[in-house]
């Protein structure tokens, strides 16, 4: 008996095998565990509601779903614009809460599957988004124009991943063959990417602007600009 | 734009997302998302299920229970999911920063015996 599950970006029960439920659950459990050992030693007073500040914008942000080609729609992820203000480990937090309260108040991606949810957006889009944006912080200028810049790329990158390791488990799943969803998934996220590419650039833009010293992946330079010399550095979880 | 003092910064950031849910939220497109639309093309959307868990989800499919008025009852579960997502989000925080002590502790408080 199929019931037509209403669902937005999340995977849903019934998706995944047994197995990869139970690996990504694992992986998943592994990478949140991490981000609180983080948390418990970066964690400044400041940016206690700065983190329910971004759960909240996330979840906003995702129920509002913009159309792209043919009939489909979709949602800022979120992924990029956590980590950019609260570097990778928090970020992954971030996204492990706003998929929890999804999953069980809205029923919007499975209980079994949240290990997956959470290890596609908060791992492979939070945490490969920061490291990411660490290293093009290393090889860029440290200007606006190229900070923002790699948010927009590492944003399409973070969408991408999080499409691909969905495919990836629905093929290892056998739900569906590996070469049937991967390039339908990556195509349509291509484009939502892009999206995902303009909010995130709009978003760190205005915080860089008002509070450049919140913006945890800015360069040096960009955070201290506008006063208040925030101890530069403090929480980006790797240098 | 001048520099806000984080109070400042965190009730507009906070009005801002919960001004979207609620008001924005109910105009959103409703197409099938990415993977949604994937799932129905492949003819797997079938396979979805709800967890038993989920058969009591207070909020289901993002439509607040007992409001007739679908655009209403949207914009209210976006108005109370953004304020869930702060508290627990705001929550998890306050509780991690609490087990890590007070401000200047020494670097290896509280961290496991390597």
């Amino acid at each position: 008996m199929a019931i037509e599950v209403p669902f937005a970006m999340h995977v849903p029960d019934g998706f995944l095998s047994p197995g990869v439920a139970a690996a990504t659950a694992v992986l998943a459990s592994a990478a949140v565990a991490a981000g609180t050992r983080v948390a418990n030693r970066d964690l400044d007073e400041s940016r206690v509601p700065l983190l329910g500040v971004l759960a909240a914008f996330v979840f906003a942000a995702q129920m509002l779903n913009f159309p792209v080609a043919g009939g489909t729609s979709g949602h800022f992820l979120g992924a990029t614009l956590a980590a950019v203000l609260l570097g990778p480990w928090l970020a992954c937090l971030v996204l492990a809460v706003v998929l929890i309260v999804q999953a069980f108040v809205f029923a919007d991606g499975g209980i079994s599957a949240l290990g997956a949810n959470v290890l596609n957006m908060g791992v492979l889009g939070a945490l490969l988004a920061g490291y990411l944006l660490i290293g093009a912080r290393r090889l860029l200028p440290h200007t606006r124009r190229a900070f923002l810049g790699s948010v927009a790329v590492v944003s399409w990158l973070a969408v991408m991943a999080a499409a691909a390791a969905a495919g990836l488990e629905l093929g290892l799943s056998g739900t569906v063959p590996f070469a049937t969803v991967l390039p339908a998934m990556l195509g349509v996220h291509a484009l939502i990417g892009v999206g995902e590419a303009v909010i995130a650039v709009a978003a760190a833009g205005a915080v860089l602007t008002s509070r450049p010293d919140l913006v945890a992946l800015a360069p040096a330079e960009l955070k201290a600009r506008g006063g208040a010399a925030a101890p530069a550095g403090e929480l980006e979880g790797a240098r | 734009m001048r520099r806000v003092s984080t109070g400042v910064f965190v009730a507009v950031a906070l009005a801002l997302a919960v001004g979207l849910a609620t008001a924005a939220s109910p105009f959103a497109s409703s197409s099938p998302d990415g993977l949604e639309a994937v799932a129905a093309q492949k003819q797997f959307a079938g396979r979805g299920e709800l967890h038993p868990v989920q058969e009591r989800a207070p909020i289901a499919d993002y439509a607040f229970p007992g409001i007739e008025n679908e655009r209403v009852a949207t914009g209210l579960a976006g108005f109370v999911g953004t304020l869930a997502a702060f508290g627990l989000g705001y929550g998890a925080a306050r509780l991690l920063r609490r087990r890590a002590g007070p401000p200047p502790a020494a670097p290896a408080a509280g961290g496991p015996v390597p």
